[in-house]
């Protein structure tokens, strides 16, 4: 069954966020940690969100996580969503710890189950950034 | 002292409008400030405290709300959570009277949603220019769709059925039956809410909140003061407030900030879910309902579905919810935290007729603002007779 796909912008980026888009660019998932207490955090922010520290490393995860929960939408009156429902918003819980919100594609909707196995698959755009969706597997 | 038992709910007024594009969101707060006066026989000029919040008001709303009525109170809240908005503004209410920076407390809420079509569950969040909401905004998520994710994840772990959440849409339009000014009155059946159309999976249609014009005013004063107005007191005897958002730590998403704020209420009032009569509870959406149920403690994480199956939470059950219909049928421009505050108020005066909770002593008011999918902010009240 062939899904439509919700078209995504170039996202609007600062210097808190930018290494995680060019790593979508680059086809990486991009996290943070804190050296000093260990925390591994998404959202990026410019510190740690439970220290404090601004000392924030980067690091190149590795892009697997588990389906937490999901919701096949059937109406969205906004472009572009509009056009490509019904699409998939999910929550997808990451190896190393952080949830994700996303879009599962690539597959037929009703075979999607809380629990499954998904990894990060990335649409890079013109600007060298990209945005990351999952598939199963 | 604890601020239990200090002040009161005085005054009380919902606009019977659900439907009102000859009216500005300030005229119909203005029209609810003198239903509100007249109920608690007080004046404006009484009133030294305003309290507000709207979906388009903007950062001065209160400054300007009180410029319409032309009043100069000493003590402003324009504290804007949300739908709970207004149940935490009683909350705060409460405590700057119990602090002496008030006496006369007017919260106020009015919304021409409806009239001007505003698409609140399907047509908004399509993200602007801001770095921090560029990691929701490309994937589509509505309003809708963020409940749906709080049901989807109900349903895997405890098996909760459609049909479970439909019987509380049924409920709510029994209820809104019995109410003249409710939007939505002829009543479903559960058949009726799993065949309207699916919006985002598992929530219908009708599992879905209306859409409505509409406002309300709420006066709270020391529980001495409104001994000596028009109607009876209803005691503030507790109150909380909380928020919860899904990110770092990977929460349950599933337990809600109605844990933390009726835990809060509970305690300050010394009471528990067992000593409550009926609840008003944000009905966003029928899952909005069942979880706040299962976090207040009426029942525990899981037993929702068939705690509100067997007309447990309708009026001549056990604990009777929204008896006014809610915001799945009687009234939602966009934010309902006042209609909570206002239907439990008229419940413990008494004689409201046919949905009166009969012998209604306590009630437990509980509002949910945000979305629960990801941020949200709750606020509870225990408020009893005098």
């Amino acid at each position: 069954m062939s899904q439509k796909e919700i078209p995504y912008k170039t996202p609007v980026t600062d210097w808190q966020t930018l290494a995680y888009w060019e790593g979508c660019g680059r086809g990486e998932l991009v996290l943070q940690r804190c050296p000093a207490c260990d925390l591994v955090q998404h959202r990026p922010r410019g510190v740690c969100a439970r220290c404090l520290s601004s000392d924030i490393e980067h690091f190149v995860a590795s892009g697997r996580g588990t389906v937490y929960s999901y919701t096949i939408t059937h109406q969205n009156g906004l472009p572009p969503f509009r056009d490509a429902c019904p699409y998939v918003l999910a929550y997808v819980d990451l190896e190393e710890g952080p949830r994700l919100m996303t879009n599962i594609v690539g597959c037929d909707p009703d075979s999607i189950e809380i629990g499954m196995a998904v990894i990060a698959d990335f649409v890079p755009d013109s600007d060298g950034l990209g945005t990351p969706r999952f598939v199963l597997g | 002292m604890s601020l239990s038992g200090q002040t009161a709910i005085a005054g009380v007024y919902e606009h019977p409008t659900r439907w009102a594009p000859d009216k500005s969101e300030s005229l119909i707060m203005a029209e609810c400030a003198r239903g509100a006066l007249e109920d608690c026989g007080l004046k404006l000029s009484d009133v030294d405290g305003l309290f507000t919040a709207g979906m388009s008001s903007g950062i001065m709303s209160v400054v300007e709300l009180a410029e319409y009525l032309n009043i100069a109170p000493r003590y402003l809240d324009g504290t804007n959570i949300g739908g709970s908005s207004f149940v935490a503004h009683v909350n705060h209410a409460a405590g700057a009277i119990h602090a002496g920076l008030c006496e006369v407390a007017l919260i106020l809420y009015g919304s021409t949603a409806a009239s001007n079509a505003l698409a609140i569950g399907t047509g908004m969040g399509g993200g602007g220019g801001n770095p921090a909401t560029a990691f929701i905004s490309p994937y589509g998520m509505t309003t809708v769709g963020s409940y749906a994710l709080v049901a989807q994840r109900h349903a895997h772990l405890y098996g909760t059925q459609p049909e479970q959440l439909a019987e509380i849409a049924v409920t709510m339009r029994r209820h809104a039956g019995l109410n003249p000014d409710a939007k939505m009155q002829k009543p479903i059946t559960v058949d009726d809410v799993l065949s309207s159309r699916v919006i985002s999976t598992p929530l219908h249609l009708l599992d879905c909140c209306i859409i409505s014009d509409g406002g309300g005013a709420v006066i709270v004063t020391s529980l001495e003061r409104a001994r000596d107005l028009a109607k009876p007191p209803v005691v503030v005897q507790g109150c909380g407030e909380a928020l919860r958002h899904q990110e770092i730590g990977s929460p349950d998403l599933l337990t809600i900030a109605a844990k933390q704020s009726g835990g809060n209420a509970f305690a300050m009032a010394r009471l528990g879910p067992d000593d409550i009569d009926l609840c008003t509870i944000y009905d966003s959406f029928t899952i909005t309902l069942l979880v706040t149920l299962e976090n207040l403690g009426f029942c525990k994480p899981g037993e929702g579905g068939a705690f509100v199956e067997k007309g447990r939470i309708g009026l001549g059950g056990a604990l009777p919810v929204n008896p006014d219909g809610g915001g799945l049928s009687s009234n939602h421009p966009g934010m309902r935290g006042i209609f909570l505050v206002i239907e439990a108020a008229r419940q413990l005066r008494g004689g409201l007729g046919a949905r009166q909770v009969e012998g209604a002593e306590t009630a437990l008011v509980h509002g949910t603002g945000g979305t629960l999918g990801t941020m949200h902010s709750g606020a509870s009240l225990v408020l009893s007779r005098d």
